[in-house]
């Protein structure tokens, strides 16, 4: 049994948000600069440039990469043999939050009510996911975000009878109803399986996943192969004005389902894909 | 490909007839930034008969939420939000002078009505660039909606703003026809091939 104090877990937090949201993760940076080497479109070529320059004045400058520094969601990995004192955890997180999107100077966006909305002002709630997995470590992945790319994520559950073919042509029309709304070029994260609810998560995590690596299952492996390929044919481009880079990044991941179903989640982000892990 | 275009606002009936839907333009002058709960409020007003907190002639309005400056900036990074859920304010926002939009994102065959009625031009900002534009922003000011935090109204001062011209006032969208023709410029480099 190893003891790990709340206080820490709020300071991992803190800096995680602030870390995630002005410096991007080394495999989207090598993606967006592989696209600009491929990209043939001329406004296309340009928008890219663009984009480079803008994280690399977020990483020398230390400022948010993107205005919509994003709800704060939050992985743990809660070790079996960790014992969390001082604190409720809940709360320890949210105080983390509110400390990184205070001292970082990150725009506060949540509201306090879907409906009769009223900012919290401090963006708590974080969206707080907990998984207890072997050991007495604890691993911590702060993900701003952004509603962009959010509000242009569908879910949908199949009949199995509509197959593989209707999968594809699922996440196809997602891309292509998102167009230029979720500041492409876009990552998309797929869920496969599961229930509606782990469908959605599934997603989630797929877009927490490293771009360029691959679904460890060869099938799913040729299948995000192929669908980005045909995502890049569709001609949407960087911003939607045209181009071959639609995405830099398709990843999915699956879980068991249902004989009655095959639920099938498309969460789209956008190139400013942001997360940053620590180990505790 | 086109030229670069320096513009200078206020954004004229007669400027905005030059802007053609792919022209690229580097856009200096006032603008003032407002989103959702802005967008909700400024109606209101004006559905009670009031004025707006500033003088719409002409104006053009930069969808933004920036975050915070910090000590020493200007303005925290200040890109564009998507602007299809002001489509539902824009007409009435345009009826009273307004003229220009700099977002990203699609719009609604109405508002697209409404710029053709309006001589009005939408110009999109590179989305998810907050850091690069806020370059672009010499000064703000908070002039309304304080409480609305992120979302009040500022007047901003801009130089040289990097935006391309999306809808132009003859109801021209590069949305379309840009990704049309890189399609076509494509199949015809196989042909040619």
């Amino acid at each position: 049994m190893r003891e790990i104090q709340c206080s820490k877990i709020t300071e991992v937090i803190r800096k995680l948000c602030i870390e995630a949201n002005e410096h991007l993760p080394e495999d989207v940076k090598c993606a967006i600069k592989t696209a600009r080497k491929e990209e043939d479109g001329e406004i296309a070529k340009g928008i890219l440039d663009n984009i480079i320059e803008n994280y690399e004045i977020a990483d020398r400058e230390n400022v948010p990469i993107c205005q919509d520094t994003g709800m704060a969601v939050v992985f743990m990995e809660i070790g079996q043999d960790v014992h969390i004192t001082g604190g409720d955890l809940t709360e320890c997180v949210n105080e983390g939050v509110r400390q990184g999107y205070t001292d970082g100077y990150l725009r506060k966006s949540v509201v306090k009510d879907p409906i009769r909305r009223g900012n919290t002002g401090d963006n708590t709630p974080a969206i707080l996911y907990t998984e207890i997995v072997p050991g007495e470590q604890i691993k911590i992945t702060v993900g701003p975000k952004g509603f962009g790319s959010e509000n242009m994520s569908r879910i949908m559950m199949f009949k199995p009878s509509a197959g593989l073919e209707g999968i594809k042509d699922f996440i196809i029309e997602t891309v292509k109803f998102a167009g230029p709304n979720p500041c492409p070029p876009m990552v998309v994260g797929v869920g496969i399986g599961g229930t509606f609810d782990r469908c959605a998560l599934l997603a989630k995590k797929a877009l927490m996943r490293p771009l360029g690596s691959s679904n460890k299952d060869p099938f799913y492996a040729d299948l995000e192969k192929e669908l980005l390929l045909k995502i890049n044919s569709l001609g949407i481009g960087p911003q939607g004005l045209g181009g071959r880079t639609t995405a830099i990044g398709l990843n999915i991941e699956t879980f068991p389902t249902h004989i009655a179903g095959m639920p099938c989640a498309v969460n789209i982000n956008c190139h400013v894909t942001r997360h940053k892990t620590e180990v505790i | 490909m086109s030229e670069v275009k320096k513009i200078t606002l206020p954004l004229t009936k007669e400027l905005a007839k030059t802007l053609k839907a792919g022209d690229r333009v580097l856009l200096s002058g006032t603008i003032y930034t407002s989103r959702d709960a802005g967008h909700k409020r400024m109606c209101e007003a004006l559905a009670r008969g009031e004025e707006l907190p500033f003088d719409p002639t002409d104006a053009t309005i930069y969808y933004v939420g920036p975050t915070p400056a910090k000590p020493g900036q200007v303005i925290g990074s200040a890109g564009p939000t998507t602007s299809g859920r002001m489509d539902a304010y824009a007409p009435t926002l345009m009826k009273v002078g307004i003229r220009g939009m700099i977002g990203k994102g699609a719009r609604l065959d109405e508002v697209i009505e409404a710029m053709k009625e309006n001589f009005g031009v939408y110009f999109g900002a590179i989305g998810g660039a907050g850091a690069l534009l806020a370059k672009c922003i010499k000064s703000s000011e908070l002039i309304a909606y304080e409480d609305l935090q992120s979302e009040a109204l500022r007047k901003l001062y801009v130089e040289d703003m990097p935006l391309v011209v999306i809808i132009d006032c003859y109801g021209n969208n590069l949305y379309e026809t840009g990704p049309n023709e890189y399609l076509k410029s494509v199949e015809s480099k196989h042909i040619n091939n």
